[in-house]
Order: structure tokens, then sequence, then C-alpha cells
């Protein structure tokens, strides 16, 4: 802990250095930043500049990004693995499912109720991306709190219904393949990888951005089916899987 | 700086100390969840609110249910292993 | 006043270095890396932001109002959504480490090995 101790502070005395050699708070001399300001609009036809940034004129940056969240949940997955010595439990009738305290049947019916109105909310936050705050990074995570609603209000099994583990995983990976094809589709039928192929249209209208659209939507549908996928395997460590590993 | 980039500033600072403060971490979690909210509103007075969005989804539903799970597979396992040591004593 | 925002990231930064290493189970460990992950977050932003800036998103401003930079807000938007995965492969790690050894603290971890 001594050890640490000094180390912290001559680290600490570095750091604050260093971030005293930036430009003062508030004074921003990025130039960058302002070209993109200037002319986003006009360039890309997409008024939410920071999700034009992000699927289409810094569209490569995305790939990997993506498929760092890709290896992570595999790596989740691999991890997870069932080992000798463990098994499942026997599978519990509906009846005695795990129930919490207080949860009544009509918590269980909201519940199933809300998870169209998750998704609908999931659904707009994606495909609006270039128009307002949105994208798929953030609507792929309200699309993957749908079927945890399910959980929570006390069905685990039902969850494994609404959320099967086939179909997350193909989930996932259909949009990992889906946004590296809309950058080979770029390079095939533009010439460069991740140049936008497709007509540009208004700024302010729905169907505007070109590529964005697919992009977000592909990148939506990779987000939430790797969480869907996570959950999936902690759920089933905590609630099926049971024994000791032996080595 | 505006008073409430001030106050989300303190409102960050704050938090993060009592995360890394708080003794077991069932309580850390409910005090991370917080911390989450209160860096959103402080991505939200940075002019970000793209950023925002994306923290607070994340950091209320998506973490805590993931560390929640953890705990109590180790929980069970704790217990589990503590009842094949007495069974094998006795 | 103007250097706050960087204060309190290098506060954060050093807190969460701290609750790494003083604490005595995995999980805690690793909530208080995701308290070293908001440090940048706090960085970055800071960086891009300009004195009476607004959001880079005009639907409803005209295009030549002063807006804060775009570019970083990519980065750390990107960084939130994937940070939480890795950290659900470190969850992973621990429960399988307390699977194997039975025990979530690190020292008893390194005395298992020898």
């Amino acid at each position: 802990m001594v050890l640490f101790g000094v180390a912290a502070v001559g680290f600490g005395v570095v750091l604050v250095y260093g971030l005293s050699g930036l430009p003062a708070f508030g004074h921003y001399h990025g130039v960058y930043g302002k070209v993109i300001n200037g002319i986003g609009v006009t360039e890309r036809h997409a008024t939410d500049l920071v999700t034009a940034l992000n699927f289409d004129i810094r569209g490569f940056d995305t790939l990997g990004e993506e498929f760092i969240l890709f290896g992570s949940v595999l790596g989740v997955v691999l991890i997870l693995r069932q080992m000798r010595g463990e098994h499942d439990r026997p599978r519990q009738h509906e009846a005695d499912e795990h129930t919490f305290a207080g949860a009544s049947e009509a918590l269980r019916a909201l519940s199933l109720a809300v998870i169209p109105a998750i998704l609908a909310i999931g659904i707009y936050i994606v495909v609006h991306g270039q128009l307002t705050p949105g994208g798929g990074f953030q609507g792929g995570v309200i699309l993957a709190a749908g079927p945890l609603v399910v959980f929570l209000a006390g069905r685990y099994l039902r969850m494994r219904i609404v959320a099967p583990h086939t179909l997350v995983e193909i989930g996932e990976a259909a949009g990992a393949l889906g946004y590296a094809l809309v950058g080979l589709s770029g390079l095939v039928l533009a010439g460069v990888f991740f140049k936008n192929f497709l007509p540009l249209g208004i700024a302010g209208h729905l169907l505007s951005g070109g590529q964005m659209d697919l992009a977000s939507a592909a990148v939506g549908l990779e987000v939430s089916g790797a969480f869907l996928v996570a959950f999936g395997e902690f759920l089933d460590q905590a609630m099926v899987v049971s024994g000791s590993p032996r080595s | 700086m505006t008073i409430l980039q001030i106050a989300a500033l303190a409102a960050v600072a704050v938090g993060g100390g009592a995360v890394v403060a708080a003794r077991d971490p069932l309580r850390q979690t409910l005090v991370l969840s917080i911390y989450g909210m209160a860096l959103t509103m402080l991505f939200f007075v940075f002019q970000a609110p793209d950023v925002a969005l994306s923290e607070i989804v994340v950091s209320t539903v998506g973490l805590p249910v993931m560390i929640l799970l953890a705990l109590r597979k180790v929980h069970q396992h704790q217990r589990q292993r503590e009842r094949d040591r007495t069974q094998d004593e006795s | 006043m103007s250097f706050l925002p960087f204060a309190v990231a290098a506060w954060l930064f050093l807190a969460g270095l701290y609750g790494i290493v003083s604490s005595r189970s995995l999980i805690r460990a690793i909530l208080s890396l995701t308290v070293v992950q908001s440090a940048t977050y706090v960085v970055l932003l800071g960086v891009g932001y300009s004195k009476g800036g607004q959001a880079p998103i005009f639907a409803d401003i005209p295009q030549t109002s002063k807006a804060v930079d775009p570019v970083v807000q990519v980065l750390v938007l990107t960084d939130v959504v994937i940070e939480a995965t890795v950290t659900a492969m470190l969850l992973a790690l621990a429960v399988q480490a307390h699977k194997r050894f039975g025990s979530l603290d690190p020292q008893d971890l390194r005395a298992l090995q020898d």
C-alpha cells in the first residue's frame, strides 16, 4: 500500500501537469470539429452530426469498435461454457418458477405489455439516428432491455422463450455481418470502402443520409443481440447451472 | 462555466468517491447506478445528448443486471461449497 | 475554475486506481475500473466543449450557430457501450475464478498458484 501511495502521488503530479497543458475548458482549439460543424449538414444531408460521423465520415472506426463488442461477448460465452462436473438443474415446472415477493399476476401481465413500448422506442431511436440524438448504439441497448423486463417480473423461463439462445446469437452475427456488408457495398458500388453509396436525400427527412439508416440498423441489431447473449449467459449461470467444475 | 456544470461536476466527483468507498459489492452496485445518473447529467450539461442517451441505459439497466447475476452465482456457489464441506466432515 | 473538469477527471482516475488496488474482492475491483473509465469520458468531453456552444445537432438551430465538437462525442459514445461488454467479460472471469478457486480474494488466488 505504501508503494501504491508513492506511485499514485508521482502519477498524480504528472497527470495534473499534463492536463494543465490542455487549452482551458471552454476554449476549443481544434480545427476538425469546426470544419465538420460548418459543412456537415450540407455535405452529408444529415442533421445529427454525431451519427453522421459515426456511420459515414468515420465509419471505419465504428467497424473496429463494433468488432471489439463482438469479441468481448464471444469471450463471455467462451468463459462461461459448461465444464466437466457441471450440469443443468432439472427444469423447473412453470408453477414453482422463481417468484419474487409481491409479484402478482398483474405485474407479469404488465411486463408483457411494456415490451412492445420498449421495442417501439428502441426502433424509433435506431431509425432516427441521423435526425435527432440516437443511432445504432443507443437504440440497440434500449432494444436489449425489452426482453429483460420479462425476467424482472419473475418469469425467467418465459424470457428464454422470448429471446432464445439461437435467435439472439444469429441476430448478433447478422448485425455484425450487415455492417461489414455496408462497407463492402461502398467499396463495390462507389469505389471506396465505406463511401456513401445511396442517394443522400433531403436533410431533415427520414430517408436522408444515404447508408446511415442501414448502418444504424445493422449496429442496433448487433448491439441488442450482444447484450441479450451476455444477459442470457449470466442468467443461465445464476438460475440453471449447478455443480463445480472438475479440473 | 455555468452553475449547472459546476454542480454536475461536484456530483460526479462525490459519486466516484462513493463507488470506491462502498463496503460490499451489492451496495456498490446501487451506488454505481446513481453514479451513472450523475454522469448522464454531466454529459447532458456538456451539450452531448447522444452520449447521455447511451450512458443512461447502460448504467441503469445493462451493467447492474450483469453484476447482480454474477453476485448471485457467487453466493450460490459459496453456499454449495459450505454444504459440501459440512457433509464431508459429518 | 476552468481547470475543474480536468481536476475532477484526475480525481476520479486516482480514486478508481486506489479502489482497484485496495479491494479484497474481484467484483469490487471491476466496479472501481468503471470509475477509471468514466474519468476518460470526462476528459474527452471537457476537451471538446466550447463556451456558449450548443449540441452538434442542427435540426432546429441555424447551421452557422456555435456548436461543440462532435468528434469526441463519437469516441465517448461508442466507448460507453463497449466498456459495458468488456466489464461483462471481466465479471465472467470473476465467476469462473470463484468456481475454480472458491474465493474472490486476489490474495487467495495468488496463494493457490504456487
